[in-house]
């Protein structure tokens, strides 16, 4: 094996891999710190998200959501921009989802509804990373920064929405009025069921397929098209992006644009998928997921993939651990989230001068 | 030769990295008060002899002596007490520090930093004084030139009680005049018993100035000479291990058509800093015109313009038809197609993308290109099959496109790019310094190619701070100081002396003139 593949085999795939090992250690340092045996737990976690249908089916259903905010981190991450807004992306994205939903006719077909209803996510999502995106191309605030402001405001905007525009009269929940059915997703269980199959009712929908099929877009487009081309050039060497025709301002714009449609697709999941209605904080969590996610997944669609099943078996497995165990809340996968992104993104690096040391030594230069 | 009279003795001195064998069972003496060269192609292992006995890094194996006692360093600190010091190629100065608190830094002594201030100044006075280093203490080194600011690094290491002085390329950012001035502050320092180690790769500096001449290639030490018993050729020959044509052979130019006017520019850089005023010329077609100067003085700036990485802010470009103004720019993509390639002087930040794989270096600035997409999808396939053509027709080794461009050798970056920009037969290339940090191999390679363009009736742009490759190359040299043009020579009719003085802008009077040569 030349050294170029040892390289890229440590990077691609040891790295990651000691780094989850080394947060799931940590991990079970906490649990026997707080008096729970922590082989008794793994089991617990693993057989209350993949042990049974239902379970499984939590786990996937979680999991879809990683994936659309993974992703959106990722095609950021690749111009060489920090998004962590998509929170909030993801939340105004289902503002997007959710009018097409509600107000179209509902004589229309489903096959018309859903990609409008998809569409409006897409959108929104993207709406509301254009700004940051200016300000960071046109007037050099950090995208850090505005992206975190942009998830207060969103979170304020979609109070206000819910509560004065979207609430239905005489209802006392800021809460949407049901989505028109043409609009609703249809569950997997469902779907097994039409053709004979039985498995456990679980809110696993098609939107799974949705996020299979941007992973493999994403992927296409960040590494087969000279859009891809462009926006990697400008992640990895501002100077030689400029150097070569491409003008990093408008990639920003760009950029940001599609990681916010991106996020904006948990919408879809979340409302077209499982609730059918627009309602508050539904998006919790899962944009911050996604930093997690991307930086387990190394950026690329099928890591990212991986990560985001590894997250929706943290979540499953967490609710699981919560109902069994005592003194374990559920909290405990917010601890194991945080150690994932210490390990594999704050020292991503730690195993790296190790491994190169001993298994791709430099042939390097003077 | 006694033993006594040995400043520095390796022995069998080894470094491994990994599987590179960057020290090859090194032996060296340099005697004392004596000016030993050091010469070698890129990668022959100076810097890392050097980073050992400055104790940056530590030699596998090996013995090192230095003034007869044995020598260990694990950082610079047991080198500078063991009367080492090193002037690096890149000054290792604080700019808004002044001379004075720069030379004091790092040996600064008790809580209180006038008494060690204090002494100091009583001391550098003396110091000056001695080995001829004037230098004003009290001003900020930010605004002395290059050569004033090396003279700090020399001042720096004397202080400090260096007996031994390492100097790492100190000529690459001088003027030839000011190159002159240093070699005379080497001989002072000689005559007051100073050793001096001087790593170049400039020959004709090796003969001019020092004693001792060792050569390394590939790691090892391949020859000792006395200075006065060799000349450039062997010394050449030795360097690369098989003989090198140094002038390169060309036929006198055909000049066609101005492909390039540029009239009167002024051009703002990325820092709001004016660095080209009031610049005009042209460039011709079957012409090679070279802009010398002194790094720093506008050139960079001026090529990026012409590029269009950077807007004009008065003046203007005509380049194939089109005019460039400040209300009209054309960006690089726009130039590229009407026939403009440029060679960036940056070849690492601007040229490249250290982290894309070759096949993908070799793309940039083309991505847009019809025939490597189809619809939205980008050939692979393509892009792979043209990378593979241009390392053919270049020599570029490794010829695997997959590998990541920053494992490939400078020269061999440098060849790839020079494939990209001249295998889309531009009508006029821009290039700027195709052979810096290239072993002299590949420079040989690199000048016969940008001769064989000019032949072809291309129009060339050579911008360069190697005054021998601008001398050799082009037809019509032009010389830039502080962002003027200050002088147009015919390219046979240029020597050193009169480029040096223009590099320098001391041709306006002739009391200037009697400045520069003190």
């Amino acid at each position: 094996m030349t050294r170029e593949r040892r390289l890229s085999w440590i990077n691609g795939f040891l790295l990651p891999f000691l780094n989850v090992l080394t947060a799931f250690i940590a991990t079970a340092i906490v649990f026997v710190l707080i008096g729970v045996d922590p082989i008794k737990a793994t089991k617990i976690l693993i057989y209350g998200a993949l042990g049974y249908d239902e379970g499984l089916g939590y786990t996937l259903y979680y999991a879809t959501n990683f994936v659309f905010t993974g992703l959106a981190v990722a095609v950021a991450f690749h111009a060489g921009l920090f998004n962590i807004g998509g929170e909030g992306q993801a939340y105004v994205g289902g503002l997007g989802t959710a009018l097409v939903a509600l107000y179209l006719n509902p004589a229309l077909s489903a096959w018309i509804v859903i990609p409008l209803a998809i569409s409006g996510g897409l959108l929104f999502g993207a709406l509301w990373a254009i700004i940051p995106a200016y300000l960071q191309a046109y007037r050099g605030s950090h995208i850090v920064i505005t992206t975190i402001m942009f998830n207060f405001l969103a979170s304020a905007l979609m109070v206000y929405v819910l509560v004065n525009v979207l609430r239905e009269v005489g209802e006392m929940s800021p809460e949407s009025a049901d989505f028109i059915k043409a609009s609703w997703l249809p569950f997997v269980h469902d779907v097994f069921a039409s053709f004979g199959y039985k498995i456990a009712k679980s809110p696993l929908n098609l939107s799974i397929l949705v996020a299979l099929f941007f992973s493999g877009l994403v992927w296409f487009f960040l590494w087969h098209t000279r859009w891809g081309y462009a926006i990697r050039a400008v992640g990895k060497s501002n100077d030689a992006a400029v150097y070569g025709g491409i003008n990093p301002k408008k990639i920003i714009i760009v950029t940001m644009c599609i990681s916010g449609a991106l996020a904006g697709l948990v919408g879809i999941n979340e409302l077209m998928g499982v609730q059918h209605r627009l309602f508050l904080n539904f998006n919790y969590g899962y944009g911050f997921g996604g930093i997690a996610v991307a930086l387990m997944g190394r950026n690329h669609p099928v890591g990212i993939l991986i990560a985001a099943f590894l997250f929706g078996i943290l979540y499953q497995g967490g609710a699981e651990l919560d109902f069994e165990l005592q003194n374990v809340s559920r909290d405990i996968v917010v601890v194991m989230q945080g150690l994932v992104i210490l390990f594999c993104g704050g020292l991503e690096y730690l195993y790296r001068p190790i491994l190169i040391r001993f298994l791709a030594p430099i042939e390097g230069t003077e | 030769m006694t033993e006594s009279n040995i400043a520095i003795e390796l022995i069998n001195v080894d470094k491994h990295f990994g599987a590179v064998h960057a020290n090859d069972k090194v032996n060296l003496s340099v005697q004392t008060g004596t000016i030993h060269g050091i010469v070698g192609e890129n990668g022959a292992g100076k810097s890392t002899l050097m980073s050992i006995l400055y104790g940056f890094y530590q030699a596998d194996s090996g013995q090192i002596k230095v003034f007869n006692k044995d020598f260990r360093a694990i950082s610079s600190k047991q080198s500078i007490e063991a009367g080492i010091g090193m002037v690096h190629q890149h000054f290792m100065l604080v700019d808004n520090f002044t001379v004075l608190e720069n030379v004091v830094l790092g040996s600064e002594g008790g809580a209180l930093i006038t008494e060690s201030l204090s002494n100091a100044r009583v001391e550098l006075t003396r110091l000056a004084k001695e080995y001829g280093l004037e230098v004003e203490l009290d001003i900020a080194v930010e605004e002395l030139s290059v050569g004033m600011q090396q003279r700090v690094e020399i001042l720096k290491g004397l202080y400090k009680g260096a007996k031994v002085l390492i100097l790492d390329e100190p000529t690459g950012v001088l003027t030839p005049q000011e190159s002159d001035e240093l070699f005379r502050i080497f001989e002072a320092l000689k005559k007051q018993g100073v050793t001096i180690i001087l790593i170049t790769h400039k020959l004709r500096e090796i003969m001019s100035i020092t004693d001792n001449v060792s050569v390394m290639r590939a790691g090892k030490m391949v020859a000792h000479r006395e200075t006065s018993k060799t000349n450039p050729e062997e010394l050449a020959e030795l360097m690369i291990g098989r003989k090198v044509l140094l002038n390169i052979k060309k036929s006198k130019a055909k000049s066609g058509n101005p492909a390039l006017i540029a009239k009167n520019l002024e051009i703002i850089n990325e820092q709001g800093l004016k660095r080209v005023s009031d610049v005009s010329f042209e460039a011709r077609s079957g012409e090679i015109l070279g802009i010398a100067g002194v790094t720093g003085n506008g050139q960079g700036t001026l090529l990026k313009a012409l590029a269009g990485i950077l807007p004009i802010s008065k003046g203007s470009i005509e380049i194939m038809g089109e005019t460039i103004t400040s209300n009209n720019s054309l960006n690089p993509e726009q130039l590229r197609n009407l026939g403009v390639a440029h060679v960036p002087e940056d070849r690492q930040r601007m040229g490249m993308i250290s982290e894309f794989t070759a096949s993908e270096t070799a793309l940039l600035g083309y991505h847009n290109d019809k025939t490597i997409n189809q619809g939205v999808w980008l050939k692979r396939a393509s892009v792979k099959a043209n990378c593979e053509s241009m390392m053919e027709a270049f020599d570029v080794r490794p010829n695997n496109p997959n590998l990541m461009s920053s494992n490939f050798s400078g020269g061999n970056q440098q060849k790839l790019i020079l494939a990209r920009e001249f295998e889309r037969d531009p009508d006029l290339l821009i290039i700027g310094q195709p052979t810096r940090g290239v072993d002299i191999g590949a420079i040989e390679f690199i000048r016969k190619r940008i001769i064989e363009m000019r032949d072809a009736g291309k129009a060339i742009i050579l911008i360069s701070v190697e005054l021998e490759e601008i001398m050799s190359l082009s037809d019509r040299i032009v010389v830039m100081c502080d962002g003027e043009i200050t002088g147009t020579v015919n390219g046979s009719d240029a020597d050193e002396a009169t480029l040096g003085m223009m590099m320098a802008n001391a041709l306006g009077s002739k009391d200037e003139l009697k400045g520069v040569e003190v």
